[in-house]
């Protein structure tokens, strides 16, 4: 039996297709990412999967049930956690835990064990008994994965688990998804964030307007991208040309520039010598950096090389694509 | 953390009775979140006072009925009017949780579909329940006296939640057509208005202009007027009251609900699809 068995699976609104003919396979154990930027459809995909929407076109198949066949049977073995957190602001957190409990149908004491065991692995104990508006946005959308877990789900859809969270609950979360895995669940999960697939899913597969646009592992995905990232800003715009000519030879590929923001970036993949050289060469030509970093390769460079275009988001280009790479960056210092 | 461990605790069991359990739950949720919202339980509360209040001293000189005390005519014209005020809330309640993401919540649980609304329903009406008797409560005060027994004196307050209930569904559908609690909001008026104002509520039908007079008379909102006064007051030659109108709204009340349910109920699963 497949975790989850996906295929042709089409979901129009209208004319946007949100999802374009979709196939996958998903064994049982570890997590799967599910890699994509904003509006590629990942949220649409999880809630077919969740019984919450149903297909245009295409089959999906949950632990062997089909979603239109059977959606009850397959509620009472996943767990869900959306995009935000759908938690009940004026419950408290153990009030919320025991209604989802109690809507498993499980006793009321039941319902009240498994709340209290579920707010005791998430860290949610100390504030069980105060309402959730009292709660920092990281503490919802904990409680709102507390709820997925009520159920003792065999198959988890995690809807981007980590948007919003600060670095340590992000790292907490992903600690909690590794005891999960370790304890036997499946777990289907979407992220913008290629580090966090790499890091967490065994199997990928990106997705951009609908469509799966390559999968595999995260090593098969990253070897396709060279690694590392020198960029540069240079002080005086008048120099690229300069530039591009010192940075000939050098990196895995030629140097890019970004012509609205005159960003130069170099693939140099392991090659610090490549770093250092390159460097050596501006100081002699005495080129004035105004900025200078070196980053991991992103989802935009995952896009860029796959689809040539770069990940489309909702944020206004390019400031919005450099302060988010900038946030990432921030995020693993 | 196998499927038997789930199936094997739970106790619900299935059919009717596990959706009337799910209702419980559900309606417990809804109830705990009036108490947790002191704004809604303050306002709800002292709108029916205030109503009767109001009204009776601003109408109560203007307007004389042979042998009936104002206060005793009016005080059914406001429980109804109430029951629908408050009925509305339905709309908004629902709104926000289909916004928060509640519904999807529920939605993704192995619960029987029709609890989110009924539950709902179900906690609105015996809200609702509350302020009829807080209205009825606050008219003694000032006056107001059951003329017709015990037994009607029940049956009016039964007739009058039962109209409410029937007007929670009509807005459970409302709130499931305009998605948004804004909208909603502004929705609701627009019903509630026409039918409450033009109707027996406040002054006899016979007052109001001939076209306003063939809607006020021949609509659900006298209708369940009309058979509360009945109850109130007893038979009246002047007011036109009898028994026949206390028939009258209870069918109409099952009328609004059996269209409004099977509405609202398809609305909910359309909005999955
Ligand atoms: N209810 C809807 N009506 C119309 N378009 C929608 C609806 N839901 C999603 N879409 C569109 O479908 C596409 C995929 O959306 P979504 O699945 O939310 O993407 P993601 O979760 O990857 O950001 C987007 O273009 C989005 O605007
Ligand atoms: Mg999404």
């Amino acid at each position: 039996m497949l975790a989850v068995e996906v295929e042709q699976l089409k979901k129009y609104y209208g004319d946007v297709h949100a999802l374009d003919g979709v196939d996958l396979s998903i064994p049982l154990g570890g997590v799967y990412g599910l890699l994509g930027p904003n509006g590629a459809g990942k949220t649409t995909l999880v809630r077919i999967l969740a019984t919450l929407l149903k297909p245009t076109h295409g089959r999906a198949r949950i632990l062997g049930v089909d979603v239109t066949e059977d959606p009850g049977a397959i509620r009472r073995r996943i767990g869900l956690a959306g995009q935000s957190a759908a938690v009940d602001e004026l419950l408290t957190g153990r009030e919320n835990l025991e209604m989802v409990g109690r809507l498993y149908g499980f006793s009321r004491t039941e319902a009240l064990r498994r709340a209290d065991e579920v707010l005791e692995r998430i860290d949610l104990a100390d504030a069980a008994n105060r309402t959730v508006k009292t709660y920092s946005g990281g503490m919802r959308r904990r409680l709102d994965l507390a709820a997925s877990l009520v159920g003792h789900p065999e198959l988890l859809l995690l809807d981007e688990p980590t948007t919003g969270l600060d670095p340590r609950s992000r790292q907490d979360l992903w600690d909690l998804i590794e005891e999960l895995v370790d304890e036997g669940t499946t777990l289907l999960l979407t992220t913008q964030y290629l580090e966090e697939a790499d890091r967490l899913a065994r199997q990928l597969v990106v997705v951009d307007h609908g469509k799966v646009i390559s999968r595999g592992t995260p090593d098969e995905l990253k070897a396709q991208l060279g690694g590392d990232v020198l960029e540069l800003h240079l002080e005086d715009p008048g120099k690229i040309r300069v530039v591009l000519e010192q940075l000939e030879g050098l990196g895995s590929a030629p140097a890019t520039i970004d012509e609205k923001t005159g960003l130069i970036s170099l693939t140099v993949g392991e090659d610090t010598g490549a770093v250092v050289e390159a460097l050596r060469r501006l100081d002699r030509e005495r080129v004035q950096l105004r900025d200078l970093s070196l980053r991991k390769p992103t989802l935009d460079d995952v896009f860029l090389t796959l689809t040539g275009h770069t990940a489309q988001t909702d944020e206004p280009e390019p400031t919005g694509r450099k302060a988010r790479r900038r946030a990432r960056s921030g995020d693993r210092s | 953390m196998t499927a038997g461990a789930v199936v094997g605790v739970r106790t619900r069991p299935d059919g009717l009775a596990g959706t009337a359990a799910d209702i419980v739950t559900v309606a417990k949720r809804n109830f705990i979140r009036v108490f947790r919202t002191p704004e809604l339980l303050v306002f709800s509360t002292i709108q029916p006072i205030m109503f009767v209040l109001l009204f009776n001293y601003v109408f109560g000189g203007a307007i004389p009925i042979p042998g009936v005390d104002y206060i005793n005519y009016l005080i059914p014209g406001i429980i109804i009017q109430t029951a629908v005020f408050g009925a509305s809330n339905t709309a908004i309640g629902l709104t926000e949780d289909l916004q928060a993401g509640i519904v999807d919540r529920f939605r993704s649980l192995p619960m029987a579909r029709s609890a989110v609304l009924a539950g709902r329903v179900l906690a609105d009406t015996l809200r609702n329940l509350w302020v009829i008797l807080l209205s009825i409560g606050v008219g003694y005060v000032i006056g107001f006296r059951f003329q017709a027994g015990l037994v009607n004196a029940i049956l009016a307050v039964l007739v009058a939640t039962l109209f409410a209930f029937a007007m929670s569904w009509v807005f459970a559908a409302m709130g499931l057509l305009t998605k948004t609690p804004e909208a909603a909001q502004a929705a609701v008026f627009v019903p509630i208005f026409p039918f409450t104002f033009a109707s027996s509520a406040f002054v006899p039908t016979e007052t109001m202009p001939g076209w306003l007079q063939v809607f006020a008379e021949n609509q659900p909102v006298t209708f369940a007027i009309n058979a509360m006064r009945y109850l109130v007051l007893g038979e009246n030659e002047f007011l036109n009251l009898n028994a026949g109108q206390v028939g009258l709204a209870v069918l109409w009340s099952l009328l609004i609900f059996g269209v409004f349910f099977y509405l609202a109920v398809r609305l909910y699963r359309r909005s999955g699809e």
